[in-house]
């Protein structure tokens, strides 16, 4: 696992006698005291740590608030306004663990863009992204089973809705789709099950990050310019240098966390999902949450049929394809170069990517009937969507062959020697 | 060349772009419920706590108007003298308590006076029933009708809540649905019999009759002698302002812990920044 040789020299008998049966502190120092670390790591490196934060303060949380709800189609709204008015402190955790849904997808949001743009997947880095693709994946099936707990009427439908994808499937779709609700229709059965894997789903994911951060471990970090770590000269010890610097950083990144915790909780919220789910009642305009959205509009974006494949199925596929796309990145990206910065003509493509993403969002939330400048939310999301792919099966291949890098730095010492104003 | 290009077709893109974001969609200008005003409230934004005397007359309004039809399951009689509310004395809310009869299987007769812990009796034994006295129509529980509702504003507009922390689009929504009662619905609009027409109601045709006229709830005098009017518009903010409290009864004491919170967020991230920039100093 430690791809340098370890320095800890065991300073007492019982260290040394631990460390000849259990070498935990000698992991440790190796691993979370002096790994060396690029030095040129900007701050969109630090949401990393910041990632791993909110996984804790979500577990938490979550743990306190699993104390007062309960999981029963009758009870389960009244629990979680119980936990808002009589639990001590329940106003703020319950607060905590709903923006904190929000913030974690807003880190791991950048967290990916950040991947993308300085080419973290390129090898040796491509299992490394993988898990991460993959603990990508398990937040949204968290986020979304978190989402239907308290059961009001955007719960509910999220559910109806969400689940209603899986029937799509040829074959096995309905069985599927009794499977995971638990019988016909989203009901008790529904909300118990996910309940139960809403439990169990993040110890899952922090199973994968350990994963993850071992996956790093390896090759090292990539950095802001992409070149290979070459001497002991481009690097520092993890800690002092950058547990400090991610702490400021988390610090920082607490401050809006907080604004919207103490002083708008519900504002990332639905005013929908204050009403108690009712079977009978559909809601006017059904939307999940924010950080589904751009997903969402690409699933509404298939609305004709593909030769034999129907609207549904189509959707569907380019759906679960808009996010299984992420697992190939590394084999579709054919430049050698990894950073971007060093890419002319990818920054342009990566900024319209960008862009793209969030107009998707913005897609995501419109009523399927309105127009945006002009044109349909449903031919807009077709353009949006055909651009998400063409991003990954045409942009990423062609450019590496086509492109001319600029002159990369000899190492990353240099670069920050060269840059002083960089030299954050 | 090709990098030329490029940047061109990027840049009008961009522009494009830029364009098409800034006008309203037609998605929000097509609704025909006309855009709620903001109101201003002693609780809104990052500094605003409730004004006690203002919840106090908004839960007189509330007993004496809405909680005939309306219930509040969530709302415990003893919240009524808790800090942060329209705090009314322990006495008071006993004796307020004691005026309703609860229903209670393991009494004698089958009810017995409240007591302060006891939730305020709905006005309906189940839905059927409330169905049934209000021409079909379900009046909505009041327990968190205050988030349930609200208002929107349009596209580049509503980016600004998520700095303001706007809370409040529930009380302005039902300020204005109070008050956005017409007796003759406009021409081409038809109101079926038992409906009234409001402006702010989805589908405009309301099952609740106008609920509150000028005068019609007693306020007395005031404590310190001013009178507050007793208009309709009074009324609606001020039973608004108790609704919100009844949905969000810690809103206060959550606004004060978030002080604390910030401002040693505030201290910590700025110490730790010149511990870094320290640390830093000479890494390179």
């Amino acid at each position: 696992m430690a791809s340098h040789d370890s320095s800890y020299v065991p300073g007492s008998a019982v260290e040394k006698w631990l460390d000849e049966r259990l070498p935990v502190i000698r992991w440790s120092k190796t691993h979370l005291l002096d790994f060396p670390t690029p030095k040129n790591l900007n701050y969109w490196w630090t949401f990393g740590g910041i990632l791993a934060v909110m996984l804790v303060v979500q577990i938490i949380t979550g743990i306190i608030l699993a104390m007062h709800y309960t999981p029963n189609v009758a009870m389960a709204f009244d629990s979680v306004e119980h936990i808002r008015r009589d639990v001590n402190g329940g106003r703020i955790i319950q607060a905590v663990h709903a923006v904190g849904a929000s913030m974690f997808f807003f880190a791991v949001y950048v967290h990916i863009f950040r991947g993308l743009f300085f080419g973290s997947y390129k090898a040796p880095r491509e299992i490394l992204w993988i898990l991460g693709v993959l603990i990508f994946v398990l937040m949204m099936a968290t986020a979304f089973m978190g989402y239907v707990l308290p059961w009001g009427q955007m719960s509910f439908w999220a559910a109806t809705v969400i689940t209603n994808i899986f029937a799509a499937i040829p074959v096995v779709g309905t069985p599927v789709l009794e499977l995971l609700r638990g019988g016909f229709a989203v009901d008790n059965a529904t909300l118990n099950r996910f309940f139960s894997l809403h439990y169990l789903l993040p110890f899952v994911i922090a199973a994968v990050v350990v994963l993850h951060i071992w996956a790093l471990h390896v090759p090292g970090n990539n950095n802001p310019t992409g070149v290979d770590v070459k001497s002991s000269r481009d690097t520092l010890p993890f800690h002092p240098y950058f547990t400090m610097k991610d702490l400021f950083a988390i610090l920082v990144f607490m401050i809006p966390f907080a604004w919207f915790v103490f002083f708008a909780p519900d504002l990332l919220g639905h005013p929908d999902n204050y009403v108690m789910a009712n079977s009978q009642v559909t809601p006017a305009h059904i939307v999940p949450e924010w950080y589904f959205l751009p997903f969402y509009a690409i699933l509404r974006a298939i609305d004709f049929n593909i030769l034999f494949i129907d609207s549904k199925l189509g959707g569907v596929i380019f759906f679960a394809g808009s996010i299984l796309v992420l697992f190939f990145v590394p084999w579709l990206d054919t430049s050698k170069v990894r950073s971007g910065t060093f890419r002319p003509m990818f920054k342009w493509f990566y900024a319209l990517f960008v862009v793209n993403f969030v107009l998707l969002a913005y897609l995501g939330a419109s009523p399927a009937d309105a127009n945006v400048l002009g044109l349909s939310v449903a031919d807009f999301s077709k353009v949006c969507t055909a651009y998400y792919f063409l991003y990954f099966f045409v942009v990423l291949p062609v450019l590496g062959r086509i492109e001319t890098p600029k002159p990369l730095p000899a190492s990353i010492s240099e670069s920050v020697l060269g840059q002083p104003a960089a030299a954050e | 060349m090709i990098m030329k290009t490029t940047k061109t077709l990027f840049g009008a893109l961009a522009l494009g772009l830029a364009m098409m974001m800034s006008p309203v969609s037609a998605a929000e200008s097509g609704h025909s419920v006309p855009e709620i005003t903001k109101q201003s409230w002693t609780f809104g934004g990052v500094f605003g706590t409730f004004d006690r005397m203002q919840l106090q007359r908004g839960f007189q309004v509330f007993k004496e108007v809405c909680a005939s039809c309306h219930s509040a399951n969530l709302l415990a009689f003893r919240n009524l003298a808790e800090p942060g509310g329209p705090e009314f004395t322990e006495g008071q809310v006993k004796a307020l308590a004691a005026e309703y009869q609860i229903a209670d299987a393991g009494v004698e007769g089958g009810a017995r006076a409240g007591v302060a812990a006891d939730r305020w009796p709905a006005p309906f034994a189940n839905e059927q029933e409330a169905r049934a006295a209000n021409g079909g129509a379900m009046p909505p529980d009041f327990s968190v009708i205050a988030k349930a509702r609200t208002t929107t504003q349009p596209f580049p507009w509503w980016i600004l809540n998520y700095v303001t922390a706007y809370s409040e689009g529930g009380p302005d929504y039902m300020h204005a649905l109070l008050l956005g009662y017409e007796e003759t619905p406009p021409e081409g609009v038809e109101i079926p019999d038992g409906k009234y027409y409001n402006h702010y109601f989805p589908g405009h045709a309301i099952g609740m009759p106008p609920p509150l006229s000028d005068g019609a709830v007693d306020y007395g005098d005031a404590e310190n002698g001013s009178t507050v009017p007793e208009t309709a518009d009074q009324y609606a903010r001020d039973v608004s302002a108790f609704l919100m409290w009844v949905a969000e009864p810690h809103l206060v004491a959550r606004k004060e812990a978030g002080f604390g919170v910030m401002l040693f967020l505030f201290l910590f991230a700025g110490v730790m920044y010149l511990v870094k920039r320290r640390l830093w100093a000479n890494a390179h």
